[in-house]
């Protein structure tokens, strides 16, 4: 059956069919999708872990068990799960495993664009790189046959661009039956301790040996000889691009990207007058590729940074002397007033933000919807690393005496549960001067709203116990804590005040939830009064969409603003903000005194 | 059909662009083409710009359209189609929504303002888009929500795919109860005149 598929959704289904029964993931963009296709299929189970060393953690276990596994992540995650992983290829499998990174040329979504196939060559994980959603369909399969036969976890490569682009997908109505091989004893691959570490490390590389060989006549290897003036090395969603551009060139497309074929790559060479390689990022294949003593070139045209559109792509090929098929008119864009993304009406993070703002800390930052306060016009997150930065960002700060101010940290739920309480736990350690706020809006949120071990439901959609962050917090050894409503601002900023004068680290849980995860929230909206409005602008600067300006004119001759009915949730932000109490509820027309 | 045609629809996170594009690629493969999609979500929802390119013919590679080579523009909302006018050509179409959406953070900006007229904004550098009411006819016909409905009328004529194969498509996509409306909806839009007084 012929299916219009995501790049994730064809991950899903291929996992599905290939007989994957267990899968385990931190959200995150562009990877979340995988797994929320494949929790609807039939007869498996899928989870959300608090991490992404966890979730290698339990999928080496599962595989260990024998059932053939699923791990899904973005490319960041992957140094999370470092860990495990950079052994897991030491010990091998027993069910097939497929971990999927998910990369982010561009950063349309991510704080950093690093190119994960070095993590595979790395670890010594066989690489895949699809470069449609047939191929990611296709690869989940041919992957977890490698890691059964060579007894290697395998990496499923690609970025958001293939993530999620729908294309047409042939979709095998059964999956295969596997039956689950059960755990077994065998220290000598699964006890990594230096005498069974070091017989392994040597058996991994016969292992990856073996791969290579098998990377020579692969079927995820793609030959295309037409014109021999040119022959083009590519990979994933790179070849798209240039295989359009260059509609007659010959083409060595690679799927198996670690290890590399080499005697395949020297024939193609050895039939083309000029060897180009096309890859987005790193110089992942040109550096080995010559390596091996093979002329080439291509990181010089086409650059080290972001995605390879058409247009990018075009021109590095006119810069490497080649006529592409299509010249684009560079006109410039017209200006356009931008369009930034902004926290939603309703949002907690805006009453946080705001009473934040008004006691002038150093505000460190997380991953997480809430990042976006650092623009304005909250202007209040100064700093954004990675997952669970933002604690130890803010002791190390503090301990060090670079700030005159009081040292704030602001992370989500999701994201303290994910890596935040080893760094909660330095803080009390070592008896930082910090304030760390606790944004609970009992979701993940930016990811567009997934369970974890703070909501109380699972992936599967079964109820969880809910893990109490108050008690994690005092359990580490916090002994100021509140926990409050961020919209009720003034006892928001009275509790940061306070807790600004403590001697050592101190906690507020803010507590509201998400607008829109799991269900859109809406109340009354609120309206403003024209007549009280004094068009002073303090209900714009808490940055929120339904707030309007109208060319109605102040005695200030400023001008006066409007609320969206629609967008407006009711929160109260803005009325909490305005100096002439302009913005009220409704008064009902229905009730009148008498 | 040869050549591969290729259709950007643009608008603002929440429009319904996302399914538009998503009806238009089933369209294209229902007609028996080679059909890509493609787009950035994830932070959309917050209020952002969104585009969705896509392509389809006999057979696709590259799932993103170069600047330029677009074939028709179709903008969910008016200030969109300024900003993405330059991936047309002189040969494209460019259909948009008589819709303006004033971004929040517009009174922050310091250079650049929304525009009173988006479309006398696209004349005056050398396009030209065909104004369709959309919300308008919406209205008119009683909900809002056909808007997109609307505005895929209107792209259809400017495609060349038989008209039921698009009704089928939407139809399978839209409430059972609304069947009816969006056929008129539909209807509305691709007879739509921007030059009609």
């Amino acid at each position: 059956m012929k299916k219009l598929l995501s790049g994730d959704e064809a991950i899903a289904y291929g996992a599905w069919r290939a007989g994957v029964k267990f899968a385990t993931a931190y959200p995150g963009t562009p990877s979340t999708e995988i797994l929320e296709a494949f929790v609807r299929l039939p007869g498996i189970y899928a989870e959300w872990a608090p991490n992404e060393k966890v979730a290698v953690e339990v999928g080496i276990g599962s595989s260990m068990a024998g059932a053939r596994t699923l791990v899904t992540m973005k490319h960041v995650g992957v140094n999370v799960a470092a860990d495990p992983l950079m052994t897991f290829t030491y010990t091998g499998v027993n069910g097939g495993f497929i971990l999927i990174s998910a990369d982010d040329p561009e950063m349309h979504s991510s704080q950093n664009e690093q190119d994960n196939r070095i993590f595979a060559r790395f670890a010594g994980m066989p690489l895949l790189e699809p470069a449609d959603s047939q191929e990611a369909y296709d690869y989940v399969e041919h992957g977890l046959e490698l890691s059964e036969k060579h007894d290697l976890p395998v990496m499923v490569r690609f970025t958001t661009r293939l993530a999620h682009s729908k294309t047409l997908v042939n979709v095998e109505e059964k999956a295969l039956d596997k039956e689950l091989r059960g755990f077994k004893r065998d220290i000598k691959k699964f006890v990594m301790m230096p005498m069974y570490a070091i017989p392994r490390h040597k058996d991994l590389l016969k292992r990856l040996a073996d791969v290579q060989a098998e990377a020579e006549t692969s079927p995820m290897q793609t030959v295309e000889m037409q014109d021999t003036d040119i022959g083009v090395i590519t990979s994933g969603i790179p070849y798209q691009f240039v295989r359009e551009l260059l509609p007659d060139a010959s083409f060595l497309k690679l799927g198996l990207t670690y290890p590399l074929p080499e005697k395949m790559i020297r024939r193609f060479a050895g039939e083309v007058k000029r060897v180009l390689i096309i890859e987005e990022l790193e110089p992942y294949l040109e550096e080995q590729i010559r390596a091996m003593g093979i002329e080439c070139t291509g990181k010089e045209f086409t650059g080290r940074l972001g995605e390879l559109t058409p247009e990018r792509l075009a021109v590095a090929l006119g810069k490497a002397g080649l006529k592409p098929s299509f010249h684009p008119v560079q006109t410039p864009p017209l200006p356009a007033l931008s369009r930034p993304p902004v926290l939603c009406p309703g949002c907690p993070h805006r009453a946080t933000f705001t009473a934040l703002k008004k006691t002038g800390a150093h505000v460190f930052g997380d991953i997480g919807c809430y990042t976006l306060a650092a623009l304005p016009p909250l202007e209040t997150v100064h700093t954004c690393v990675c997952m669970g930065a933002s604690i130890g960002n803010a002791v190390g700060v503090a301990k060090a005496g670079g700030s005159q101010r009081p040292v704030v940290a602001v992370i989500g739920d999701s994201t303290f549960l994910h890596s935040g309480i080893t760094g909660l736990l330095e803080a009390v350690y070592n008896n930082a001067n910090v304030t760390v706020i606790i944004l609970d809006n009992t979701i993940t949120a930016m990811t567009g709203g997934q369970q974890h071990p703070g909501t109380g439901k699972t992936l599967m959609g079964t109820d969880a116990p809910k893990v109490d962050i108050e008690t994690i917090c005092r359990s580490v050894g916090i002994k100021h804590l509140w926990r409050l409503d961020p919209m009720r601002l003034n006892e928001l900023e009275t509790a940061l005040r306070d807790s600004y004068k403590i001697d050592g680290p101190a906690v507020i849980i803010t507590e509201y939830p998400c607008q829109l995860y799991p269900t859109r929230l809406k109340r009354i909206p609120m309206v403003v009064d024209p007549e009280l409005c004094n068009g002073c602008g303090a209900c714009l600067r808490v940055g929120c969409p339904a707030i309007l300006t109208t060319e109605e004119l102040s005695a200030e001759g400023l001008p006066k603003v409007t609320i969206d009915a629609d967008l407006c949730t009711g929160c109260e932000v803005c009325a909490w903000v305005c100096k002439p109490d302009a913005i009220k509820f409704p008064v009902s027309e229905e009730v009148e005194h008498d | 059909m040869t050549k591969i045609t290729n259709v950007l629809i643009v608008g603002v996170g929440g429009q319904g662009v996302i399914l538009a594009s998503e009806i238009l690629t089933e369209i294209a493969m229902r007609f028996g083409m080679d059909a890509k999609k493609s787009e950035v979500h994830g932070m959309a929802q917050r209020g952002g710009a969104v585009s969705s390119h896509v392509r389809f013919g006999p057979k696709v590679f590259s799932p993103l359209i170069g600047v330029g080579d677009a074939d028709v523009l179709l903008a969910f909302e008016a200030l969109e189609a300024v900003r993405w006018a330059h991936y047309t050509n002189k040969d494209s179409k460019i259909l948009a929504n008589d819709l303006r959406l004033i971004p929040t953070t517009a009174f922050l900006s310091k250079g650049t303002t929304y525009p009173d007229d988006p479309f006398a904004e696209l004349e005056k550098s050398g396009y030209h888009a065909d104004k369709i009411p959309a919300d308008q006819i919406a209205k008119d016909l009683g909900n809002v929500r056909l808007a997109n409905t609307i505005l895929l009328g209107a792209l259809s004529k400017h495609l060349d795919v038989p008209e039921e194969i698009w009704l089928k498509t939407i139809e399978a996509r839209v409430p059972k109860k609304t069947i009816e409306l969006n056929r008129e909806a539909f209807q509305r839009g691709r007879s739509f005149n921007s030059k009609a007084k």
